[in-house]
């Protein structure tokens, strides 16, 4: 085969470059997610069978079963969750993302995110907040509570207000983002306050009655997650028009599920190379200590995988208080992205490296060849079911997902 | 011989590659030294090597087509 790699990068990149998310509309999950049945929970990482499962992912899918209806206990959830009724797949095989356990399923409202230079659209969950949540494996009956809310009152509410909003482009807010101290992945402050700006006049704007228009805004100004799951979606939008280029060894996914971390690459057409999750090192809430860390888990590392989150973490040095370290870390860790990564961002600037733009494109080959590993912050979940999250920290991929890929070009490309 | 003399009668300026405590070492005697954060290709990993070798030769062949074109 006749293919440069260089040119099939510069192909990948220019894709990257030239992606525009913006926010399309909120949907069902049923009515809009492809592929997505009555049955199926969608989860984060590469794809995982219940009994490989670890304690978090399971807590969120017995929680999403009896939000569902499909049980009333959650010993009843982890029967049926079990049994042959329920299948499992992952969110990427399905346009979408979802952060920690990423667990999805038929009756949630999700973004839809729109990327316009190809009309393609990715998904992915609203943001519950912290501590007892979905998301960090817990179920209890205040977890489900504020899903239903969340279907019943959250979604229809930004649904209506939509149409009354200017358009948002997700790649525009995150460049501001970076000018405003967030990362995009564990900070998102300076995010959800942009977004608030442009969504409180047009929630006001709607027929719903005042109490849920301000409880709405309360639960906005109560999280200052909820862009997460806007500047996940925006970055899976941006990825998936380098994806499946011939002959790119670039990684177009990032990915773990509790039990294993995935990458897929651009070149290397929708197969999963995978290996043991990590711990995370971190910060740890009081009353915990890294025995009650579940490893590495959730779709968030797509945000790192676009150059943002810890790629873009020397323009957010006050996350060190989150994740762990000193504020000189964090510029450390964009410094070194540098060097295993295609080019730098035309879009997310970074103000103390005098506006370079941050370290976009992992590209396998250098990862092999220079040793350096992705880094990656994240969120830490309890290893048990239905306790939540207890810290916040930073970690790598194994070098196994990348040392196979590898393996997998060659294969596919030099013999 | 008399190069050699010369050598150790002068301050002595290092750079160092790859292990950082050699630098540390003489940065603690007062030695100036840069280090260098280098390490061999693939970390040294002989099969890695040899995979990334497939994909130099594969691209090299690659522009020889493509020149020859």
């Amino acid at each position: 085969m006749l293919i440069d790699i260089k040119e099939a990068n510069k192909k990948a990149f220019e894709a990257i470059q030239s992606a525009q998310p913006i926010i399309k509309g909120i949907g069902t999950c049923l009515d809009t997610v492809p592929g997505m049945k009555k049955n199926l929970i969608l989860h984060a990482g590469p794809p995982i069978t219940w009994e490989r499962m670890s304690g978090p992912m399971r807590g969120a899918v017995m929680g999403a079963l009896i939000y569902e209806g499909f049980a009333k206990t959650a010993e009843e959830a982890e029967k049926i969750a079990a049994s042959d009724k329920i299948e499992y797949s992952p969110w990427h095989e399905h346009d979408g993302v979802g952060p920690m356990a990423g667990v999805a399923s038929a009756s949630m409202p999700v973004w839809i995110v729109e990327n316009k230079t190809n009309k393609r659209c990715t998904y992915c969950t609203l943001n519950e907040g912290l501590g007892k949540v979905l998301r960090f494996g817990a179920y209890s009956e205040e977890v489900i509570t504020r899903l239903k809310w969340m279907e019943k009152t959250l979604g229809p509410v930004i649904k209506a207000a939509i149409p009354f909003m200017p358009e948002v482009n997700l790649k525009n807010i995150v460049a501001q983002m970076l000018q405003m101290g967030d990362e995009a992945h564990n900070r998102n402050r300076a995010g959800t306050s942009l977004l608030i700006r442009e969504m409180a006049p047009a929630i006001i704007k709607t027929d719903f009655s005042t109490e849920d228009k301000i409880k709405v805004l309360e639960f906005l100004n109560s999280n200052d997650h909820f862009f997460l799951n806007l500047s996940m979606p925006a970055a899976k939008a941006i990825l998936q028009a380098a994806e499946w280029i011939e002959g790119s060894t670039i990684v177009t996914t990032m990915c773990r599920n509790g039990t294993d971390f995935g990458i897929r690459v651009s070149g290397l057409k929708e197969q999963w190379f995978t290996g043991p999750a990590q711990i995370v090192k971190g910060l740890l809430f009081p009353g915990f200590d890294e025995s009650d860390c579940n490893p590495d888990i959730g779709d968030s590392a797509i945000t790192e995988t676009c150059g943002f989150g810890a790629f873009a973490m020397a323009a957010a040095p006050a996350i060190v208080k989150f994740v762990g370290g000193v504020a000189g870390d964090s510029l450390n860790y964009t410094k070194k992205m540098y060097e295993i990564t295609e080019g730098e961002s035309q879009s997310f600037q970074i103000p103390i490296l005098d506006f370079r733009g941050s370290p976009q494109g992992i590209d396998i080959l250098k990862v092999c060849e220079k040793q350096i590993l992705p880094q990656i912050n994240t969120g830490i979940a309890h290893k048990k079911p239905g306790i939540g999250q207890v810290g916040a920290g930073l970690v790598n991929p194994p070098m196994k997902c990348f040392e196979d890929a590898l393996q997998a070009y060659v294969d596919k490309y030099c013999n | 011989m008399s190069n050699l003399k010369d050598f150790f009668g002068k301050k002595v300026k290092v750079i160092n590659l790859g292990i950082p405590s050699f630098a540390d070492d003489l940065k603690r005697q007062n030695v100036e030294v840069i280090h260098t954060d280098w390490r061999p290709p693939a970390g040294g990993n002989k099969k890695i090597q040899a995979l990334l070798d497939k994909v130099e030769n594969w691209q090299n062949k690659v522009k020889a087509a493509k020149g020859a074109k």
